[in-house]
């Protein structure tokens, strides 16, 4: 299936994981249901945030239509990138959908009260992850109406 | 397919909408989809409120688990009903799904701005819709990781 923006691009989407096993399930899961998903892919929680901002060696990344963050990250915890996102005018309308493999509730409830768009935890087995990310697709790319891909809408109160 | 909800009792819907049709339709479908909701029903964004706050005649209201959220309701509008929802402490950790036949770029940004956590557009087919309301229960009612009940 190929599901391409209004614009005729790929789909961005921005991975924020430190594990590379799970970096490459997750690649291999989106491009069996999705091929027009790119895949961009942050190892800690300083280059996700490069990455929005477009710093550094970032300066060329593309606006990601769907973030997938999970919480526990190096230099800079997932909770933390998530405030960030969601305190910027501009990057706080990206869905950010956290995807961790902490069930506690203390992490489920902060990452609410932080307004992330769902909280998904991670499976540990194989099958249950592929198909979890197969869900993710089906859902937030084929079903849900995403903002806007340009920058800075202009959005009256 | 029964699932139950965080503390294995029903899952709580609360679906703010006026048109009585979409409210059957959606009942319909949710009973057909997940038998453990509790669909509530608003039929207008002050009711949603009063709904939210426990208020007069919804005193004993529960708290819901997710809210569909319609966009143009009678007399308090659904926008103004997701600021409310949003900017509360401990209202705003509800998954609010917005739930509109609006198309119009206006409406969507500005709900993902007032921290919607999803827009979805009705369709207006009959079998298009009660298979969006199948989606719904898939993914936030079983994938999904709610908030537990405060």
């Amino acid at each position: 299936m190929q599901i391409l923006r209004k614009d005729g691009k790929p789909i961005e989407v921005l991975l924020v994981e430190d594990s590379p096993g799970d970096v490459r399930l997750t690649r291999e899961a989106f491009r069996e249901v999705n091929q027009a998903v790119h895949l961009n892919v942050a190892a800690d929680g300083v280059e996700a945030i490069a990455f929005l901002r477009h710093l550094g060696e970032h300066a060329n990344a593309p606006r990601p239509d769907l973030i997938l963050l999970d919480l526990n990250l190096p230099k800079m915890h997932g909770c933390e990138v998530l405030a960030q996102i969601k305190n910027d005018q501009s990057l706080k309308t990206i869905p950010t959908v956290i995807l961790s493999t902490s069930e506690a509730a203390s992490d489920i409830q902060k990452s609410y009260e932080l307004q992330a768009n769902c909280y998904l935890s991670k499976p540990v087995l194989f099958e249950a992850f592929d198909s979890l990310v197969k869900n993710i697709s089906q859902f937030w790319l084929t079903e849900v109406t995403l903002p806007r891909q340009a920058h800075g809408v202009l959005v009256s109160n | 397919m029964q699932i139950i909800g965080n503390n294995g009792v029903n899952i709580e819907v609360l679906l703010v909408e006026d048109s009585p049709g979409d409210v059957r339709l959606t009942q319909e479908a949710f009973h057909g989809a997940n038998p453990a909701v509790h669909l509530n029903v608003a039929a207008d964004g002050a009711e949603a409120m009063e709904f939210l706050n426990r208020e007069g005649k919804h005193a004993a209201a529960p708290r819901p688990d997710l809210i569909l959220l319609d966009l143009n309701l009678p007399k308090v509008d659904g926008r103004q009903v997701l600021a409310q929802i949003k900017t509360h402490s401990i209202l705003k950790t509800i998954p609010t799904v917005i739930l509109t036949t609006s198309d119009a770029e206006a409406d969507v940004a500005k709900s993902y701005q007032l921290n919607a956590n999803c827009y979805l557009r009705k369709p207006v087919q009959l079998d298009a819709f009660e298979s969006l309301v199948e989606s719904i229960n898939e993914f936030w009612l079983t994938d999904v990781r709610l908030p537990q009940r405060v």
